[in-house]
């Protein structure tokens, strides 16, 4: 599967056009990590925690695209586009959508 | 000691407000010598807002990379930051957070895609997101996450 986000696939041609495919996924950090955010919080500085959890959640949004994808018969998607948001207290959603293509 | 029990809320207060001046104050000037030492080291790797077009052979392989990261704000400029919506103008405090945000996130993305053995990153987008405990609050902003994401294209040998 490629994966890009520019309207081609570099240095591949696009074949044949399946719409759009999106993955999403909310998760929350157990409260210990939670609580270690909130003193970081009074200190300042990067809160690895949450760092770590959104990554995690981001390669799950897009794996889960990607199986989208897959089952459509593509093998490429094109023009993906990231969108984080808030959804309850210490729960975020990420949400990767994009346009599933074969190339050749 | 009774005047210190008495106003334990204030002292409390007054700690929490050195600890976030002092360790934030450090932190901030740690991670702005460590920003700009990487993307120094990183210069050679070009990264564009545009679609840039290729020529078919040259190209090996593009794939997608990304970088993010989370930042929060101390407490001191937080404080600093409520007393400047009192007179409006331009909250610095915030500014140098998200400053932050952006370039550590960019400079991650880069760093993936060197590993990758790309020669440049095209269509790079920037995406920021309040999060955390305070992010459904309107009044205090506790910490942004920045993403950047792009094209990592990998060239052929020639």
């Amino acid at each position: 599967m490629i994966l890009t986000n520019v309207n081609t696939v570099p240095g591949k041609k696009i074949v044949e056009h399946f719409g759009i495919v999106q993955g999403s996924t909310v998760r929350a950090k157990h409260i210990g990590r939670d609580l270690m955010a909130s003193l970081k919080n009074l200190v300042g500085g990067e809160l690895k925690g949450y760092t770590e959890l959104l990554q995690d959640s981001r390669e799950e949004a897009m794996n889960r695209m990607a199986e989208q994808a897959r089952q459509m018969g593509a093998n490429a998607v094109v023009n993906i586009r990231f969108a984080t948001s808030s959804v309850a207290q210490g729960a975020a959603e990420l949400f990767a959508y994009g346009t599933a293509v074969r190339v050749e | 000691m009774e005047l210190i029990l008495q106003n334990l809320d204030l002292l409390i207060f007054l700690i929490l407000l050195v600890l976030g001046y002092l360790a934030g104050t450090l932190a901030e000037k740690r991670h702005y010598r460590s920003i700009i030492r990487r993307e120094k080291a990183l210069l050679k790797l070009p990264v564009v807002t545009a679609e840039g077009s290729f020529p078919v052979e040259r190209i090996k392989n593009a794939e997608l990379v990304c970088g993010s990261v989370v930042v929060s704000i101390d407490y001191f400029k937080r404080l600093l930051a409520i007393l400047r919506n009192i007179f409006g103008g331009r909250v610095k405090s915030y500014e140098s957070l998200v400053d932050r945000a952006r370039r550590e996130a960019i400079l991650r993305m880069k760093e993936e895609a060197n590993r990758r053995g790309a020669k440049m990153v095209i269509n790079m987008r920037l995406e920021t997101a309040a999060i955390g405990k305070n992010a459904n609050r309107k009044k205090s902003i506790g910490s942004v996450e920045a993403i950047a994401y792009g094209t990592a294209v990998v060239l052929q040998k020639t």
